[in-house]
């Protein structure tokens, strides 16, 4: 049993192919321990194995965070308001999955519409920290995050929007990748902030990334945005970093990185160079105002995207006795958390006449000065390396009262974002909280050009075989 | 005070006449069911994304050909964010700042700019206002929601009722020839609201405008605008000055009506839709639109003025209309003989009024065949019959068809060519109106209508009128 659940997904995945291992079984055994689910990380689990399909993720269970939609499977978005929603259409980028042969396992918890980096903002309440249940598993794919670290799924695919892949993915040990914006097809992912929102795997290491990568990218009709990859996927296969070159920006406030993650994030750029990369200073000067620009762009499209949640045509209705602008009034009140209240209502702010050009305008300048920032790093340098998150996993609660003090935890992954560049997060060892404590997962950050995920996934292999990360969290003694 | 000059500008919705919507694949249709084209893109469900119409921005390029636009190289759409129930995502995907098609003309008119954009559902407010505030219960039919239109904006170079009234009418004519829209605007597929204003004549500066909405006939669009005219007009003069609001026309009395404030008060926080990328047409598109183009009624009245040598009125009134113009030409090349001018005269007179008499129906459609009516104009102009008699023809012709020289045979109404039987005729007739002769003698040339009228009732019509005129003279020795 233990080494069914042990195997990585590719690992399973050849052997479903050679017939060395059954279907079933490893389904079966999966989704025993998804029903053992103790940290609130999934809000609908699969009863059955749905309809077969062949190909390179044959048989494969996987998580898929509830903001993709699963026809006839209920996908709320980690709100109230879309309660008891049924979609009548599957997303695409969970079509590619289970025609390549994977399976549903179960929808994962997450922060409401993708807002949030500690999974505390869901309606249906937080997921916990696989290595540490008094602890947040980040956001806002907490519930992707947690379930491949805490041994619950084999894989997961999430959403990244300003980090919601990353930052989790760091926060419990695992591997997170968010693709270029335009890798994979949007169509089906409910909408937080349309020009950053990316799907991207949740994995336990870079080959098992690369390869539900491989079979998610691509153009897709339904999404006018998308492009693909050019060339596709392939497993990565680098041993070593010898003339890559890999700048640390120098104006990423190294000062409020906890001195845990420090240690950690030095001394995976000593491994670099031990593997033949080199490793220098890069100057990003806009990148500092990027969580600035990200929180202005980002609630300005959400408050547009989520206008359509009105109590008229699906989800949560909340009754009133007036006329249907009272209805649309009364069902926003009573569905929507606090946290999609505050942004809607930036968002809003944002765009009105008078202050758009002051405010959206200013932040798609920033914008536009940040991507010119790591283009011209990208002319020297083959990657930009930051650690993903500037602290361990926090304690529940501990940011729930200061939105700002929760917003700094993007600040390492959102430049990445708003220039629609990939970045993969790796564990690459562990740290004491700044409060002391039981070590914690630290990830590290590395960003290439955009639609370089070849060669991301290249290096970040040769990376994570040379750091060896193998700590597992304690919750789970496989009881 | 000086005289107050009237400013109009049209906003002119086209909804095209593609097979499917503008950012989904549910089918048009006019008058289906409620709500059965629908999907969850058009309703707004979580996580559609809009897939643009290729067919309907290649009718928006045929549309900004047309109407002789700079067409944007590259454009955007942006939403426009308001709610309200026919707007299921609360957007509504539309061209801000960066519109496909730029400055234009049609005919003396300027183009400011034409866009694309999708339509909205309809709804129905059920309760006493019909409006959505206070009403009891809202219904919505998405059948429309996200049909793609082009909107065309002048700019304000209309200066009164009955030109805007006309512009339209070429507008529409010039749109129904591409094949692109309906144009009806009694089934909405045509909507024209207008934006007027008065200043003293003479003055460059822009009055205070008003916005005129649902005026959906030709005949409404400019009874809505000499009203609201003859309102602004008043105010002015007597001191007061206009306020800009949207003003909804009543067609059941022509009274014009404001919208209650809170419903227009929008701030549609516009901003770049950022699931689409942008508008770039190919120049093999371009090439294409342009191409496609039939020739419209604007080039069609300047050919049949410098090459045909029409009158301004009737070239400009057969153009207007393609079917009449097809039916036109149609006769001419069956009658290269006959002056083109006069062809226009018997299909824009006797035709019309031949039709019009025999209850409606147009030429093309009518069993009038353009053959028929070239043997007819040639008869009547190698005087094988006269002018009145041909209208007999013609009247048979529009009631049982036929050829008009069996026609001419079988009633008898071959022109008298006998100049010795027609000369008795007159000689007789002289004789029984000695006033009338009398009169002509003394220099009253307007005498001689009685004379002749008895000579074409003598002779049924048959005698060429020239001939009578001529020989009553000759008769009476002057």
């Amino acid at each position: 049993m233990s080494d069914l659940l042990g195997m990585s997904v590719a690992e399973a995945a050849t052997r479903i192919q050679a017939v060395e291992l059954s279907r079933e079984e490893y389904f079966d055994a999966w989704r025993d321990a998804a029903a053992g689910d103790e940290l609130n990380a999934y809000l609908w689990r699969a009863e059955d194995r749905a309809v077969e399909s062949d190909g390179p993720l044959e048989g494969i269970p996987i998580a898929v965070k509830d903001l993709f939609c699963t026809e006839s499977v209920p996908t709320t978005a980690g709100s109230r308001i879309l309660e008891g929603h049924r979609p009548l259409y599957t997303a695409t980028a969970v079509r590619k999955l289970t025609g390549a042969g994977a399976e549903v396992l179960g929808k994962t918890n997450m922060d409401e519409f993708a807002m949030g980096s500690s999974n505390e903002n869901s309606a249906y309440g937080p997921v916990l920290n696989p290595w540490d249940p008094g602890r947040v598993p980040g956001g806002s794919s907490g519930g992707s995050a947690a379930v491949v670290a805490g041994g619950l799924a084999p894989c997961a695919i999430g959403t990244d929007t300003g980090g919601s892949i990353r930052q989790p993915a760091a926060l419990c040990g695992i591997v997170g990748l968010k693709p270029t914006y335009g890798a994979i097809s949007r169509y089906g992912m409910i909408a937080f902030a349309s020009s950053l929102d990316q799907c991207g795997p949740l994995t336990r290491d870079v080959t098992d990334a690369a390869l539900l990568l491989s079979v998610m990218q691509g153009k897709d009709l339904c999404d006018s945005t998308s492009v693909g990859i050019e060339g596709g996927i392939e497993a990565p296969g680098r041993e070593d970093l010898s003339g890559l070159r890999f700048a640390v920006p120098t104006e990423l406030a190294q000062d409020a990185i906890e001195p845990g993650v420090r240690a950690v994030f030095e001394a995976t750029l000593k491994r670099i160079e031990e593997l033949g990369g080199e490793v220098a200073e890069v100057a990003l000067p806009h990148a500092e105002h990027g969580i600035s620009a990200y929180y202005v762009i980002a609630p300005a499209e959400a408050s547009s995207n989520l206008a359509r949640y009105d109590g008229v045509r699906y989800g949560m209705r909340a009754e009133a006795d007036g006329d249907v602008v009272e209805m649309y009034e009364s069902t926003r009140a009573a569905g929507f958390g606090d946290e999609v209240k505050r942004r809607i209502m930036l968002g809003t702010y944002a765009l009105s006449s008078g202050y758009y050009d002051a405010y959206y305008g200013r932040a798609q300048k920033v914008r536009t000065k940040i991507a010119e920032d790591f283009a011209a790093a990208f002319g020297s340098f083959d990657f930009v390396v930051t650690p993903t998150s500037p602290s361990v996993a926090f304690g529940l609660g501990e940011k729930t009262d200061d939105p700002l003090a929760m917003y700094m935890n993007d600040f390492f992954t959102v430049p990445m974002s708003l220039a629609g560049i990939p970045a993969i997060s790796i564990p690459a060892g562990l740290a004491e909280p700044a409060g002391g404590g039981p070590q914690l997962p630290v990830g590290f950050q590395i960003a290439a050009p955009a639609f370089g995920e070849q060669k991301l996934l290249d290096a970040a292999y040769a990376l994570e075989r040379a750091i060896g990360f193998d700590a597992k969290p304690g919750v789970r003694a496989d009881g | 005070m000086a005289e107050l000059e009237a400013v109009i500008g049209l906003e002119i919705h086209v909804q095209l006449s593609t097979r499917t919507k503008m950012f989904c694949g549910c089918a048009l249709s006019f008058g289906d069911e409620p709500n059965v084209h629908t999907c969850p893109v058009c309703l707004a469900h979580p996580g559609v994304l809009p897939v643009p119409n290729e067919e309907a921005i290649r009718y928006a390029l045929k549309i900004a050909a047309a109407l002789e636009c700079e067409v944007a190289p590259s454009s955007i759409f942006h939403r426009k964010n308001y709610f309200y129930p026919d707007s299921p995502k609360a957007y509504q995907i539309s061209q801000y700042d960066q519109p496909i098609a730029g400055p234009g003309r049609l005919g003396e008119i300027r183009i400011h700019r034409a866009h694309l954009e999708e339509d909205a559902a309809k709804t129905i407010h059920v309760g006493e206002s019909g409006r959505i505030h206070g009403s009891g219960a809202s219904l919505v039919d998405f059948n429309r929601c996200g049909t793609p239109l082009v909107e065309i904006v002048t700019e304000p170079d209309l200066r009164s009722a009955a030109e805007a009234g006309s512009w339209a009418r070429l507008l529409r004519t010039t749109v129904s020839q591409l094949d692109v829209s309906n144009v009806n605007m009694e089934e909405g597929s045509l909507r024209i609201d207008a934006n007027v204003s008065v200043r003293p004549a003479g003055s460059e500066a822009l009055g205070t405008k008003t916005e005129l909405k649902n005026m959906n006939s030709f005949r409404f669009l400019e009874r809505g605008i000499e009203a609201e005219l003859a309102r602004q007009r008043e105010l002015v003069e007597a001191g007061g000055t206009v306020v800009q609001e949207t003003l909804h026309f009543h067609p059941e009395d022509g009274s014009l009506t404001a919208l209650r404030s809170k419903e227009e008060a929008h701030d549609y926080r516009y901003f770049p839709e950022p699931d689409l990328v942008p508008l770039a047409p190919t120049e093999a598109m371009l090439q294409e639109a342009r191409e496609s183009l039939p020739e419209l009624p604007e080039a069609r009245t300047r050919r049949y003025e410098s090459e045909l040598g029409l009158s301004a009125e009737n070239a400009a009134q057969l153009a207007a209309d393609p079917d009449e113009a097809a039916y036109f030409e149609a006769v001419r090349d069956k009658a290269p003989a006959v002056e083109a001018q006069t062809i226009a005269n018997w299909v824009t007179g006797e035709l019309a009024a031949a039709l019009r008499q025999a209850d409606g129906g147009t030429a093309a459609d009518s069993k009038v065949t353009p053959e028929s009516l070239a043997t007819l104009v040639a008869m009547v102009g190698e005087k094988k019959i006269s002018h009145g008699s041909g209208k007999q023809v013609l009247a048979t012709l529009v009631a049982e068809g036929g050829d008009p020289a069996a026609i001419v045979e079988r009633d008898g109404l071959a022109q008298i060519s006998d100049s010795g039987e027609l000369e008795s005729i007159v000689a007789a007739a002289v004789e029984a109106n000695p006033e009338a002769a009398e009169q002509i003698r003394s220099g009253n040339q307007k005498a001689i209508g009685a004379i002749v009228g008895a000579v074409m009732k003598e002779t049924k019509g048959r005698a060429d009128g020239g001939e009578v005129n001529r020989l009553i003279k000759e008769k009476l020795g002057i």
